[in-house]
């Protein structure tokens, strides 16, 4: 049982997924939000109207989530290369990861601010509010739940996106999974690396659920 | 305080223009608590959003205290913003912040230090009877407290005027008037002028000096509360007033009685000082009729009462002329609903 199971290796390549994964997530929730804010407030009826701008982000948006994960990271290899000066180990994972991910939460930032009401929005404004004050006072706080569930979404997604990366070398419980699971016939390998990754996964949404039943006060 | 002229709202709606206010004329003095009362769709919202320039107006001049508000850069319009607050149908709290944090949005707003900004809030949750509720959030609250948070979340930057848009036509009676009288209070306390949009006839009758009636767009008639019930120029008016005087229920009622009554039945309005003499009394006295009263009905507005009274009068042809003459000569108006 588990004799092909080298522990060492499985715990370096939890870190590397954890790594990714983290890492990814925390420039997903920026740029993903940043996106969102552009999509909501450049749409019809809102502050910042304009067809064009709403036209070529949402196109952006949709094309980064149409691409399949796997390919994403092989059209941007050269990218990777010219910022990173590699394309092997987790750090030339990221950009894949964090392009790949951000336009899916970019849309689930965008439902969340159409949620909040616009009554509020209104009131802010009939108190002398600004543009800054609106995004930062109302429609992200009062987003917030959605946001942070949005976020765990993404993230459990971006895990199993670490996994893909691990193909082109990324390292990780994938390539782990992969390679010595796989290629070398160690199944029992491969089991262990699943198991981890459904831990992380359990974990990650159970601080999503807590997190987003704290902070929803409606 | 407030100055409208020939103000015009139209709004573009895939092609086609409606015209949501239309030449309004509106002067409102300082101080003073005054009505807009229409039906819905008759483009009260719309006009109050003009005042603060939630809405631009497509044509006119809107002036507020030392404010031309068309002329005003954006900076400015949002520091006048500041001096002319507003409180909404649905409150329109943030429910991520707690009564406390709401109190002080619009402090933050103004860049308020938060030491300053929390004194402030204590001052504000005691004038409106929320003390010790300050931690709570707005889903905690009832309807009625939830309004009170508005209230003073709308007062916190001290403004001159305050907009009320259909602030209590989400609240049960109990709860409506509670909120009246604090609005009246408020303006009593802090000389503050109030602009107040409703449907409702009773919240007119009930706080404000005077009032305007708005259908399809256009102020169709305005003046003072009491002039305005005793004198209703329009049907849409008369028929507002008879919200408050001929209560659907009793009409019916009194339709029903109408059919067994003997006498002649008469329709009495009183205004003001006369509504509280005994007029009736005097009546049987001095005409020797029998009087017979079927309903009644009495109003408080703020610069008096104003009551009608069904009653049924018995007596011949000559007693009955000679009665509503005299009710004629003590300020009484008359009608004869039906003759006997």
């Amino acid at each position: 049982m588990l004799e092909n199971v080298d522990w060492d290796n499985m715990l370096g390549a939890t870190w590397e997924t954890l790594y990714m994964s983290g890492v990814a997530i925390f420039f997903t929730f920026f740029f993903g939000i940043a996106l969102g804010l552009i999509l909501f407030l450049s749409s019809k009826g809102q502050l910042w109207e304009n067809k064009v701008v709403n036209s070529i982000t949402s196109a952006f948006v949709n094309i980064f989530r149409s691409v399949p994960f796997i390919i994403l990271i092989i059209l941007l290899i050269p990218f990777t290369t010219a910022i990173l000066g590699t394309m092997l180990g987790p750090n030339a994972a990221l950009p894949a990861l964090i392009i790949g991910s951000s336009p899916f939460y970019a849309r689930l930032v965008e439902i969340g601010l159409r949620e909040v009401d616009k009554g509020v929005v209104e009131a802010a404004r009939s108190m002398g509010a600004n543009q800054g004050h609106i995004i930062f006072k109302v429609l992200l706080p009062e987003s917030m739940p959605a946001l942070v569930s949005g976020i765990t979404v993404t993230g459990i997604l971006l895990v199993s996106f670490t996994a893909m990366a691990g193909v082109i070398g990324a390292g990780g419980l994938g390539d782990l999974a992969f390679r010595d699971g796989f290629q070398r016939n160690s199944p029992d390998v491969t089991l262990v690396a699943t198991v981890i990754t459904l831990v992380i996964v359990f974990i990650l949404q159970g601080i999503g659920d807590v997190l987003t039943r704290n902070i929803d006060k409606r | 305080m407030i100055h409208l002229s020939n103000v015009s709202k139209t709004f573009q709606l895939k092609g086609q223009s409606l015209d949501a206010v239309k030449d309004v004329d509106l002067h409102i003095e300082k101080g003073e608590i005054f009505g807009v009362v229409g039906y819905s769709g008759a483009g009260k919202s719309t006009l109050v959003r003009l005042l603060n320039l939630l809405e631009k107006p497509t044509n006119g001049t809107v002036k507020i205290a030392d404010y031309e508000m068309l002329k005003l850069s954006n900076r400015e319009l949002k520091r006048a913003r500041q001096e002319i607050s507003m409180i909404f149908q649905h409150f329109n709290l943030l429910w991520s912040r707690t009564v406390r944090e709401n109190i002080a949005f619009p402090l933050e707003i103004a860049g308020v230090s938060k030491a300053e900004r929390y004194e402030k809030v204590a001052e504000l949750a005691k004038l409106v009877g929320l003390e010790g509720r300050e931690d709570s959030y707005p889903s905690q609250l009832s309807g009625g407290q939830k309004q009170r948070v508005g209230i003073a979340r709308a007062l916190a930057n001290e403004p001159k005027v305050l907009l009320c848009d259909e602030a209590t036509s989400a609240l049960d009676p109990k709860t409506t008037n509670a909120i009246l009288d604090l609005l009246h209070d408020i303006n009593q306390r802090l000389g503050l002028t109030i602009v107040l949009i409703t449907h409702e006839m009773n919240v007119i009758q009930k706080i404000c000096s005077r009032v305007a009636v708005m259908e399809d767009g256009s102020v169709v008639e305005q003046g003072n509360v009491l002039e305005v019930f005793r004198h209703p120029q329009e049907e849409i008016t008369k028929s507002f007033v008879k919200q408050l005087t001929d209560p659907e229920d009793s009409n019916q009622a009194i339709e029903e009685q109408l059919e067994q009554e003997k006498g002649t039945v008469v329709r009495l309005t009183f205004f003001g000082d006369d509504a509280e003499k005994p007029v009736v009394s005097e009546l049987i006295r001095a005409c020797n009729v029998t009087v017979n009263i079927l309903q009644g009905n009495i109003a408080n507005t703020q610069d008096g009462s104003y009551g009608s009274l069904f009653v049924s009068i018995e007596g011949d042809a000559a007693q009955l002329n000679e009665a509503i003459e005299f009710l004629q000569d003590h300020q009484v108006e008359a009608e004869v609903i039906s003759r006997a």
